[in-house]
Order: structure tokens, then sequence, then C-alpha cells
């Protein structure tokens, strides 16, 4: 992996199938890239005193954004670095992520803020932006220094994770964060109605006598925040949707001018609570992986838009850690180095076309959480993602940059993946596209 | 009839087929014999090594299966969470594979969370032998009361069987719904609709709404117990009212057929699930279950780790 160290160098991206549904183009362009940034996008740009990469047959996109990941540093260090994790975001062809503010010590203070951003800087990978925590140490009580966080480069703020519980406490929290700009996330989850839920309540929770979740508990906090962005007129953002409820709830919020926005992660619409039946603490994700008809309603809602965004909600565990029984293991999927593929099946399916594909991976992310990159204006960074749609190949965790190993999509056939990741006109991921282990053709 | 059981591990009754189960309890009914000889003991099982592990508190499961590996000879120890390094922080796996590394020939677990036996399946080469998981599976509970089903009735095919109780938390009823159900019984399960997990039916049961409903007709009545140690939400108001709404009385048992029976997989609360007046009726045969128990653990016993030889 190279790092950013080819300022001033022209570089032209050539022949590719540009989707850059931020400026509305659809069509093979070439792309000049100077000092980092969009210089030009024509037809056909002379290849003189240019590095060339020839894109041919390939889609090039804005960079990707995920703006859900847990990169667990500082206080996880083994299971996630900055570093890791930054590397593994352009693996899978993302530019630029955000972090979960879960760590320890919790992102809570602009000394954390600071110390991710200089991780981050020193990684020289994706671009990273941290999320503050809401509250002090995400125990619902106290406010965290929101204005602090602000100056300190926090995006968002979310608790994520801790779902706040008091609806008065979250209440003065979007009425403050309105001040500042930014939006809440919320983790949208009653865990009164699920004390002890591994796992989605239904047939197989029955069957394996786990302790469930019921989509309710989920839709009951959807509901609380939809009514409470409101009550404040502040923008929430629903985390990882995962039941179909929900979607409804979101829908009718949107017809009626609320200012909330959601997202889904790729497990949501592409697995089942079937998938925990022999007990694979990988399928053990919060919210929990739930039943064919939540698919069919997350789809829906990716269609007709109720859905902005598509994230990762990354969160990697030592494995060893998820080496134990079922209810004793941690919850949480990685998604960095599998999404783009697993997405890149709801066009084949019909769900999504490409443009609208990108549009929920890059340009949405951008606008929702004003962050720069996500269309490739002219004189903007060049943060560019080319993907081969073409090439089949099974996702090998043990190939992944990330630390964690906790992925359900393990030896999955698929189709499509980033082979070349562009930061600031730098490429800092290049695919080895020869390595037999990592593709199959 | 099959002439061996061609599986390591006995984690579920739901991998079993109908004909494994009957395997395994005409292999019981063979072996009970040697329970009523003045010297209880056989040589199948010489040389072969059994550790249980118990990581949750049991008398009758633990004992039976320790008493079952005795009279078969083999060399067992019990290792229970409190002895073990469990209390110093080590993990399950760990401590398995250390325990393995001593060439055990079978390990029985009983752990509080479900899916444990195969997670150690999936990781030891060991045979495995589930004591019971969380809420999930208790086969050996399961086919000792099949068999004692079967030895007071002569069959189980066409039978009414039912569970009353808090079935939610209980890995007794998962195990006896499958296997009764696999063998031709129906099963019918009530209690406080708070205490039945939803889609229940998914595991083969009927559920009824009403406890005397599902009374009427009955051939064997199986009253669990109120698991008071799981249940840390609320659930009914409290055990006074349990009993007096869903507690088998001779009254309630009186809607059953005139000989059906009335079983319990113990430990029994007396005056919650079962009023103590029918504790001495001929039909109550809690302790023959026990009796069955030792049996059905040295046919499991035998079949997983002697027959092979």
């Amino acid at each position: 992996m190279k790092y950013h160290s080819q300022r001033n160098k022209r570089l032209i991206i050539k022949s590719g199938h540009l989707i850059d549904p931020g400026q509305g183009l659809d069509g093979v362009f070439d792309i000049l890239i100077e000092g980092g940034v969009i210089e030009a996008i024509e037809r056909d740009i002379p290849v003189e005193y240019a590095e060339v990469i020839d894109a041919s047959g390939k889609i090039v996109v804005p960079g990707l954004i995920d703006v859900h990941t847990h990169l667990r540093e500082p206080g996880f260090e083994h299971k996630e670095t900055i570093e890791t994790g930054a590397k593994a975001a352009v693996a899978g062809g993302f530019t630029t992520i955000c972090c979960m503010a879960n760590t320890n010590p919790v992102n809570d203070n602009q000394e954390v803020t600071r110390f991710i951003l200089k991780q981050a800087r020193a990684a020289g990978a994706a671009k990273v932006y941290p999320i503050g925590a809401v509250s002090k140490g995400l125990k619902g009580e106290e406010m965290a220094p929101i204005g602090e966080l602000k100056e300190a480069g926090v995006v968002a703020l979310s608790d994520d994770g801790n779902p706040i519980t008091n609806s008065s406490f979250l209440r003065r929290a979007l009425e403050y964060a309105r001040y500042f700009g930014l939006p809440i996330i919320s983790h949208a989850e009653d865990k009164m109605l699920s004390p002890d839920g591994v796992m989605n309540e239904g047939k197989i929770s029955t069957q394996l006598g786990l302790p469930g979740i019921p989509n309710t508990a989920e839709e009951i906090m959807v509901f609380r925040d939809i009514k409470l962005a409101e009550l404040t007129g502040w923008h929430i953002h629903i985390a990882h949707v995962s039941s179909a409820g929900s979607v409804e709830l979101i829908r009718q919020a949107k017809a009626r001018g609320i200012r909330v926005t959601a997202e889904t992660c790729p497990h949501y619409f592409s697995l089942t609570e079937e998938a925990v039946k022999e007990f694979d603490t990988n399928a053990k994700v919060s919210p929990p992986l739930r039943t064919k008809d939540d698919i069919e309603g997350i789809k829906n809602g990716l269609r007709d838009g109720t859905i902005d965004i598509i994230v990762t909600d990354h969160a990697p565990h030592h494995p060893l850690e998820k080496a134990v029984p079922f209810e004793q293991a941690p919850s949480g999927i990685i998604g960095l180095e599998s999404s783009l593929p697993i997405c890149i099946r709801l066009i084949e399916e019909g769900v999504l076309s490409w443009p609208e594909l990108i549009r929920k991976m890059s340009y949405m992310p951008a606008c929702i959480f004003g962050l720069p990159g996500g269309t490739l204006k002219l004189r903007r960074p060049a943060d560019i993602t080319i993907i081969d749609p073409k090439i089949r190949y099974r996702i090998d965790v043990n190939r992944f940059y990330s630390k964690g190993r906790n992925c359900p999509f393990h030896n999955w056939e698929v189709i499509g993946r980033a082979i070349i990741t562009i930061v600031d006109g730098n490429i800092v991921y290049k695919a080895d596209l020869r390595d037999p282990l990592s593709l199959t053709y | 009839m099959l002439n061996r059981l061609e599986r390591k591990h006995l984690l579920g009754i739901e991998d079993l087929t109908r004909e494994e189960i009957e395997f395994i309890i005409y292999t019981a009914e063979n072996l009970k014999e040697i329970s009523s000889r003045d010297i209880k003991k056989v040589p199948t099982l010489r040389g072969k090594t059994i550790i249980s592990f118990f990581y949750e508190p049991s008398t009758r499961t633990r004992t039976s299966f320790e008493i079952a590996a005795k009279r078969l000879s083999a060399d067992t120890i019990s290792i229970s969470a409190s002895s073990s390094s469990i209390v110093k922080g080590e993990s399950l796996i760990d401590t398995a594979r250390n325990i393995e590394a001593m060439m055990p020939d079978v390990l029985i677990i009983r752990y509080p969370y479900a899916g444990a036996p195969h997670f150690l399946a999936r990781h030891l080469d060991t045979s495995i032998i589930n004591a019971g998981d969380g809420m999930h599976e208790h086969p050996t509970q399961a086919l000792l009361d099949v068999m004692t089903v079967k030895e007071k009735k002569g069959r189980i095919e066409g039978l009414e069987i039912v569970i009353i109780g808090d079935i939610a938390h209980s890995r007794v009823a998962r195990s006896d719904i499958l296997a009764f159900t696999k063998l031709g019984a129906r099963v019918r399960v009530s209690g406080p609709p708070s205490l039945i997990p939803p889609y229940i039916e998914a595991l083969g049961a009927d559920y009824y709404q009403d406890i005397e409903d599902a009374l009427i007709g009955a051939d064997v009545v199986i009253a669990l117990r109120v698991q008071r140690e799981r249940q840390k939400q609320v659930f009914f108001p409290d055990t006074r009212e349990y009993f007096i709404r869903f507690g088998l009385n001779k009254r309630r048992l009186g809607l059953t057929k005139e000989d059906a029976l009335f079983m319990h997989p113990g430990p029994v609360n007396w005056g919650v699930e079962l009023d103590p007046e029918i504790m001495e009726l001929p039909r109550t045969i809690i302790l023959d279950q026990v009796s069955n128990g030792v049996a059905i653990r040295m046919a499991v016993l035998y079949l997983l780790a002697g027959s092979k030889t």
C-alpha cells in the first residue's frame, strides 16, 4: 500500500465508465487529476506527461463513504486499530469513513477526537472523521461537550451501542446539537424489551432456546426518535435499520417532512435469522438478523429512497472473543472489505441501478453528514474508487486488512470489487489481481 | 432396528432420527437390568475415561451420568465450575482443550448457555454429550421420559402428551416435544402465555390457551419446574397465584384419561407447579423417570464410547 506521496503529479484515469450521481454523469470519460484534485472530466484527454490508469471496462465512481464503523482505537487495539481499519476501508473501496465513539476512553472530549485524527493521518489510507458521543461515557446522563467536540472535528454525535433511553435527555441533546449543526445518530433499541436478547425473536430463537429481540424493540424507539425529531425540528439519523416496520415508520415520517434520515447494512438485506442456526457467532449482531419479510421491507426502502444510505457498521472483534458459546459472544459483523460486492448483488437483483447504489454509498453520505467528497466536481479532492464489475471471486476473511474475522460472508462467491482506490489523487490501494488466493476466475 | 449408533456426539434430539431414538431406548431397556443386580457392574467401558463438566447445579443428571459410567466400569471424573479454573477466568474453549489433552473418551457438559456442547463438538475430537445447554436441549432427559412412557404404556405412537408450565425457559420442553413428536405422539403445551415462546408450533407442539382444555383426554402430563433462576423479568404475579391458576392438583388431573401418567423432570417445587396431594398417586411416576435415567445414560455412553470396539 502506498501513501500520499505523489503530490502535483498528473494522473489520468482513461476510458472508465464514470458514474457520478452528484452531477448526473453516467458514461465513458477520462479524468485528469492534478495536485490531488479533479482538473478535468472530458471525453478524450491527451495522456502526455501523465501517469495513466487504463480503466476501460471498469466503473469509476466518487470514493465510497462509510459513515458507520468501529475502529476500536483507543482502548481495544486487539480488535482493530485506526490504521488497520483505514487500510481495510481503502481495500474495500472506501475513501472516507466515520468512526463511532464507543472506544476506551470514549470519544466524548477533544483529546480523544484529536488523537483519532492524528492516528488517521499517520495511517494515510482512508480519510477518517470521528463521531462524538452524545453523553459523557455513553451513559445517557450528562451531555458531552458538544461544542468542543465540533471544534475538534467530529461530524455527528452518537451513543451507538448504548441506546439513549431517557427521552427527555435525547430531546435536550437534539436541541443543543442543532446549534452546532451536528446530526444525532440513533441506535434505536428498547433494551427493556430485550433484556437478555441475542438474536431475532422468532422461530429460530424458539428452536434454539436463545433469548429473542422482537422487531418491536427497534420500532418503538424509531417511532420515539421520529417524534423527538419532529418536536425539536432537528435532524435524527436512524442507524442500521433492520426491520420492515422501522422502514414503514421512517417512510411516513419523511412524507410528513420530519428531518429524519436512515441507513441500513449489507447483512440486513442479505441474511436472515437462519444464519444463526448453527450457533454461528459471526452472525451475532445488534440489531439482529431478521426475516425474509424484513429483507423485502428494507429492499423496498432502498428502492424508494426511505433508506438514504448503506453503511457497514464494521464492528471487528478478536477471533477469540467470538470463539465462545453464542450467548456469551460480543455482537458485531465486519463489513469494510465485503460491503461493495454484497451491495452489487442489489444491482443484479434489480433493486438498485449503479447510479442509485453509488448515490447511497457515496453522494448521500457526504450530503447528510456534510463531508467533502461524494462527487467528482472540478477542483474537488480526487477521492475515487475504480471498480471491476465483472470479477468473480470468493470472499476470504484471511485476506482482510482488518484484524476482525467476524464476517458471515466468508466464502461467498461474489462478483465485483474495488481494484484501485485513490485518495486526494494518490493511489492508496491496488488489488493484486493475479493473486490466486484472493481471486478465482 | 439399528445395530449401532453412527454418531460421535449426542447434542440434541433435533439431530436424532426416529430409528436412533428407538435404538437408544431399546439399548437402555436391555441395560436397565444391570442396576437391579447384586453386583451392579459390567466391564463394557473398562479403560474408558469419562469427564463430566457441570457449569450449573445438578443433582439428578450429574449423579445419574456418574452412576451410569461407573456401572459400565468407566473411569469418571467430575468437574464443576466453582472448583475449576473457570473461576480464574479461563475460557470454555481453553478449559476444554486442556481437558482434551488428557485424552478422555467422552465429555459430558452442562452449561448455562445454549449451543455450548455444539461449540465444543466443533472444536474438539472427543465425543460430547449434552447434559443440558441453557434453554435449548436436554436430550437424555427426553430419552428417559420417552423410555418411561413406553415402559408404562407400551407405545408412544398416537399418545396425547401434555406439557404444562414454563415452556419458554425449559430445555426439557424443547427436547420432549421433539422426541415425542418424532415417535408419533401429539404434544400439547399450555401455561401462562408469558411463559410460552413465540412460534411454539415451529417445534411441532399445539398450543392450548386454557390449561384445563389441554388436560382433557391426555395420556401423559409433564409438569415443568418454574425456573425462577432463569426468569430475570416478571412473567407472572407470584407463586401463590401460579399454584392456584396453573398448578396441577387432583381435580385438574381428573380431566385426563383414567390411566394418564404424571411426570416431572425435577427438581419439583411442591406447592407451585404440583400440589403435594398428587405425590403419592400411583400414576405419579417421577421416581421411575429417575431410575430410567441411569439406564438411558448407560445406553448413551455405551453407544458413543463402547460399541465401536
